[in-house]
Order: structure tokens, then sequence, then C-alpha cells
């Protein structure tokens, strides 16, 4: 019953992401000619970054130039949840360590 | 392990170390940077840790260093970006400037120049030297708390 239940779903899931990509549908309100995946209507922000990057940060890199110029902020937040990800599981493996000891 | 791989690790740990440490050199160039640099680095630093025996590891990779490296790595990045701070924070204030890093590219197709790009190349440097240090510490932390007991504490 419930694997009946879950490849059903699953049919149901896949068909309609099948009519969503193949059909040139409004969905969503995104109506025309465009399909709703794999082609984005509105483009300006990457537009901007292609034409403009090796200009103001001189990277050939657009990719590198958004993630540490434009939006740097976000790479510290990275770099600092990296930085407490491996705080955290020095901080678990010594307790289980000394859990081992104790014994 | 074996002799074999104990040979093979002792001859790919230097050309790991290159290849990575030219991902995060080239970060602002070709594909790559900071993060995927330090974790080709953390690579080879996981390669002894496979290949040889604890005291072997413990000879060749002090966590003191790498703990330091993660520490410095993320310090080094804050100050990237604040040294920016007269225009506003993460300002790339030395690119296209004639200085370090200042060379001012335009757009189109060029060869790839590695000073240029103002600060991004020191920004990936001190995001590859903090992501190599935490994932060997990473690595280190499992291995020791594999092989467990009093010896290993570190």
């Amino acid at each position: 019953m419930r694997n009946a239940l879950l490849v059903i779903s699953l049919i149901a899931i896949f068909a309609f992401f099948l009519y969503v990509a193949v059909n040139p549908g409004d969905l969503g309100g995104n109506t025309g000619d465009h399909l709703i995946f794999g082609e984005p209507r509105y483009s300006d922000m990457d537009d901007y970054f292609i034409h403009n990057g090796q200009n103001q940060t001189g990277a050939n890199n657009i990719v590198t130039s958004i993630v540490f110029d434009y939006r740097g902020f976000d790479t510290l937040g990275e770099a600092s949840v990296l930085f407490t990800a491996v705080l955290g599981v020095g901080v678990a493996l010594r307790l289980l360590r000394r859990d081992k000891n104790d014994e | 392990m074996s002799k074999i791989v104990r040979t093979q690790a002792s001859f790919l740990y230097t050309f790991v170390l290159i290849f990575g440490f030219y991902i995060v050199a080239h970060g602002h160039l070709t594909p790559g940077g900071g993060f995927q640099g330090g974790a080709v680095i953390a690579t080879g630093i996981a390669l002894v840790v496979v290949a040889y025996k604890f005291d072997e590891i413990k000879r060749r990779i002090k966590k003191t260093s790498l703990t330091a490296a993660e520490g410095i790595g993320l310090l080094s990045f804050i100050i990237a970006g604040i040294s920016g701070i007269g225009v506003s924070f993460f300002y790339n204030w030395l690119a296209n400037s004639g200085l370090l890093f200042g060379e001012s590219v335009t757009y189109g197709i060029n060869p790839g120049y590695l000073n240029t790009a103002g600060t991004l190349p020191i920004m990936n440097l001190a995001v590859g030297i903090e992501v190599l240090g935490g994932l060997g510490v990473i690595v280190l932390y499992m291995l020791h708390f594999v092989k467990g007991g009093e010896r290993n504490a570190a």
C-alpha cells in the first residue's frame, strides 16, 4: 500500500515536471513563448556582471569577481560557517574521546 | 599501508600541494579559487594520513600549525575586507589602481594576467589557507578519534 502510494506520487510529480518543462506555460505568471525551466526571462543582472565585471574588478573569472567582490559579505559568512563547523567537529569528537577514556 | 602506497604517497604529496596552490593563486583567472584549492590541499593531507603510520603523520603534519592556519586565514580575509572600509566594506580598492595586483583589464578576451583583480587574489589566498587548515584539522580529528587512547592525545 505504501509502496503503491509512493510510486503513484512519484509518477505524478514526474509528470508535472515534464509538463512544465515542455509546455510554454503560463504557470506562475510566466506567460509567453519562453520555457519555464531553462530560459529565464529577465537577465539584467547577469548581463551587467558579464559586461562590467572585467572592467570593474579586473578579474577574468566572473564567478570569482561575484563571489569575492560583489557578494563578498556572503563569502565572509561562508568562511565563518566553515570555521564554526570545524570548531563543532573538534568539540564533539573531543567529548566523545573523553567519554571513551573514562570507562 | 603497504610500501607501494607509501612510496606513491610521498611522491604525489608534493604535486598535490603544488596543484592546490596553483588553483588558489589563479583563482581570479581560471575556474577554482580559495575554497576549491584549499580542498585540494586538504586532500594531500588526507593522502598522508591514509598512507603512513601514526608517528610519521605526527612528524609530517602538526595540528597546531593547521589550527593556526585556519585562524590566520579567516582573520586575514576579514582584514582584506575591512581594508576597503574607506568606501564600503569589501570594496575592491586595489583593482585598477596600479599598485599590487592593480593592473587594469578591458572587457574582452585576454590571455589572463596574474597581476590583476585587486584584493581578490589576497582574499583567495586567505580563504585557501583557512580551508586547508579547517579540512586538515577535521581529518586529523577523525584519525585521533578512530585510534583513540592516551598515546594519541596531541
